[in-house]
């Protein structure tokens, strides 16, 4: 073997090795090397503002988004209610898509921030980054979807999701027949793990037989991974499959095999109608638009807004054609008395996988307990990394 | 008995696209040329099935497309690397970045709508009598029968025709090759442009098969872990398919170990793939450590005619 031919083994094999090492430590990075160019769409605002015969200014609004528009789930409702918002107020906002939750998340906020007035950042690994941007910006507003950390200047929102996952929980345990429902979890963090022991409460409260078994993609968007998670669960005998992911990937490979199941975030029906049961979903628009609305008037206050199905930011989607009329009905009556108090998703008794009670007999989970959830409750086959 | 097929199963379904882009890789470089943009050709063959698929709803066409693009790059890498004689690693380099950041725009108006079945299952209903194998074999798509057929095709042509023994020689001594009267040059441009279809259908194959949403860089490595397989193979087809149907197996053994109930992290089985790649790589090499790798002699070398090294 000549030396120069050496030389070029050992640089390859290097090279390969390294690579292989990058993939391995975040199932992303293709996606974030791909990104490396995310541009804005040039600003329109400003020219909207004079073009309008509204003398007053109108602010400049941007959009981050986690994945693109076409995700079908979260970003898809981010983009609508931005479109809603853009209707109503007659305001052009620019938008980044597929910014990944890494130190590059806080270099394009901060060039948003030099040239607009309020931004919404929205996924919750943006947490940290915009609160840094913030500090540096205090004339901008900043709105960060499902975080806790707070300034003067920037609020946080989401909702009570899991008084929707609670009901899609009664329509799958309605539906199975085998008593398997699987559950493709993104990330075994607060917000997930409440979703997933509402949705077993749910399905309990009308199949106390039912199991639902997790397992994790530790991604928010990755179609390919979504749908390998839900192939493992459908070989595990589930025949009734909900995802908390971003994609539709979890209903499209159910659909495959001749299973019921739902996604996230956004009402999917139409990637399977037949084998589609139903999911929560998000209405964000009526939201941006007091907001945005909010900021012109001056009235607007740092705060830690959380929507409801009572006001409609959360909801459930519509339940799939091919389930039973009864369920329907099940489900519309459940969510009048989630709505009016009568009914509470985290009243006891309520015990954890292991079978000690953790929530008593006739108490009920405080906002801040259930942020904080890192248990799951009996009937949830699954592991948490600790 | 059950979880030994469905694990079969799920090997050949993840493995058929590493499949692919093995066997592009290692007509590549049996021709002497270092294949290192499996992962941009396989983005690129991917996002032109989503495109075409969508557009025309024929399979026919968009596997035409898919091999138009595959030859254009292929003949931009070939003439990269045979004519200009650039260097070999930093070219496929340039390909892997080429190919995710053009398919990512390309991408973008498609980007997460469903592609509805394209490839039709070829069902042997009367296979499922046969005990065991049967029931495995009875229900493939058309793409997966493909591979096979290409892997004791390609085995055959390699190590039983005489182009197979002038594209080894090519890739073992160009300049003895050049001497029998061997255009090298010519067919190497023609192994890399036939290699480069077969991992653009790899692509192709991921997205219409395997995970019919195009996503970008929805290839996550698999490129990579394709440049991987063709040094486990030893430059050998047949070894080829037994490689990449134990990386798909382990690409899905992820999940099924979270599924038994196992206290080890998620995040450590999803790095299964990656640290299998990096140990059977060290293994091959301290157990073949006295023997020939299997390489070609002169992969990675440019030739030149009448030029001494």
């Amino acid at each position: 073997m000549n030396p120069y031919k050496k030389a070029m083994f050992t640089g390859a094999a290097l090279l390969l090795s390294l690579v292989l090492v990058l993939s391995g430590c975040s199932g992303n990075n293709a996606n974030q090397k791909a990104n490396g160019g995310a541009t804005t769409t040039p600003t329109e605002a400003a020219t909207e503002g004079t073009a309008t015969d509204e003398p007053a200014k109108l602010p400049r609004v941007a959009f981050v988004y986690i994945g693109p528009p076409g995700d079908g789930g979260w970003t898809f409702e981010h983009d609508k209610g931005r479109l809603y918002m853009e209707e109503k107020l007659g305001i052009k906002a620019d938008t980044v898509e597929n910014v990944p939750e890494s130190a590059d998340a806080e270099r394009i906020i901060t060039e948003l921030a030099q040239n607009h007035d309020v931004i919404f950042t929205t996924s919750f690994g943006y947490m940290d980054y915009t609160l840094n941007v913030a500090k540096k910006f205090p004339n901008v507003k900043f709105l960060h979807t499902a975080g806790y950390k707070t300034n003067d200047n920037m609020g946080t929102f989401f909702g009570k999701n899991y008084d929707a996952s609670y009901l899609s929980g009664i329509a799958a345990g309605k539906v199975t027949k085998k008593n398997v429902i699987g559950y493709v979890g993104a990330f075994p963090i607060p917000e997930v793990i409440y979703n997933i022991n509402a949705f077993a409460l749910g399905v309990q409260s009308v199949n106390p037989e039912a199991k639902v078994s997790v397992v994790w993609t530790n991604t928010w968007y990755d179609p390919t991974t979504e749908r390998q998670a839900a192939v493992s669960l459908l070989d595990k005998g589930a025949d009734v499959l909900l995802a908390y992911q971003d994609s539709p990937a979890t209903l499209q490979a159910a659909a495959e095999r001749g299973a019921m199941a739902g996604g996230n975030d956004s009402d999917m029906t139409r990637f399977a109608p037949e084998a589609y049961l139903t999911n929560p979903i998000w209405n964000w628009g009526p939201y941006y638009t007091k907001t945005v609305q909010d900021i012109i008037d001056g009235t607007w206050k740092s705060e830690q807004y959380s929507g409801s199905l009572a006001d409609g930011m959360v909801d459930i989607a519509p339940i799939g054609p091919s389930v039973p009329e009864d369920v329907k009905t099940l489900v519309t009556d459940t969510k009048a008395k989630l709505i009016n108090g009568e009914l509470n998703v985290f009243t006891g008794p309520i015990t954890d996988a292991s079978g000690a009670v953790k929530v008593e007999e006739g108490k009920t989970l405080t906002l801040d307990d259930i942020l904080v959830m890192d248990w799951f409750v009996k009937g949830v086959e699954g592991t948490i990394p600790k | 008995m059950e979880i030994v097929y469905q694990m079969l199963l799920a090997a050949i379904s993840s493995g058929t696209p590493l499949l692919f882009a093995t066997l592009g890789g290692i007509l590549i470089e049996r021709s002497g040329i270092i294949q290192l943009g499996a992962e941009g050709l396989m983005l690129m063959g991917a996002v032109t099935a989503c495109l075409t698929y969508l557009q025309t709803g024929s399979l026919g066409i968009t596997l035409l497309a898919v091999c138009g693009i595959s030859i254009l790059l292929g003949g931009i890498h070939a003439f990269l690397s045979v004519s200009l004689r650039a260097n070999q690693i930093v070219c496929g380099l340039a390909m892997t970045l080429f190919g995710a950041g053009l398919s990512a725009y390309l991408g973008k108006p498609v980007s997460g709508l469903p592609v509805p079945r394209a490839v039709p299952k070829v069902d042997m209903p009367w296979l499922e009598n046969v005990p065991f194998i049967g029931r495995i074999f009875a229900h493939l798509d058309l793409l997966t029968w493909f591979s096979f057929v290409l892997v004791i095709a390609l085995h055959l042509f390699i190590h039983r025709t005489s182009w197979g023994l002038h594209l080894r020689a090519i890739g073992d001594n160009p300049a003895t090759a050049d001497v029998m009267g061997i255009r090298v040059q010519a067919f190497r441009y023609g192994y890399i442009i036939v290699g480069s279809i077969l991992i653009g259908l790899a692509g192709a194959d991921l997205l219409l098969v395997y995970s019919p949403t195009w996503t970008e860089g929805m290839t996550t490595g698999r490129g990579w872990i394709a440049v991987a397989l063709v040094i486990f193979a030893r430059w050998n087809p047949i070894r080829a398919l037994f490689c990449a149907y134990f990386f798909g197996a382990l690409d899905m053994l992820g999940f099924r170990i979270q599924l038994i109930g196992s206290d080890i992290p998620s995040y450590f089985l999803k790095m299964i793939p990656y640290v299998v790649t990096i140990l059977v790589l060290m293994f091959l090499g301290w157990r073949n450590r006295n023997k020939p790798s299997g390489s070609p002699e002169s992969l990675g070398i440019p030739y030149i005619r009448e030029q001494r090294f």
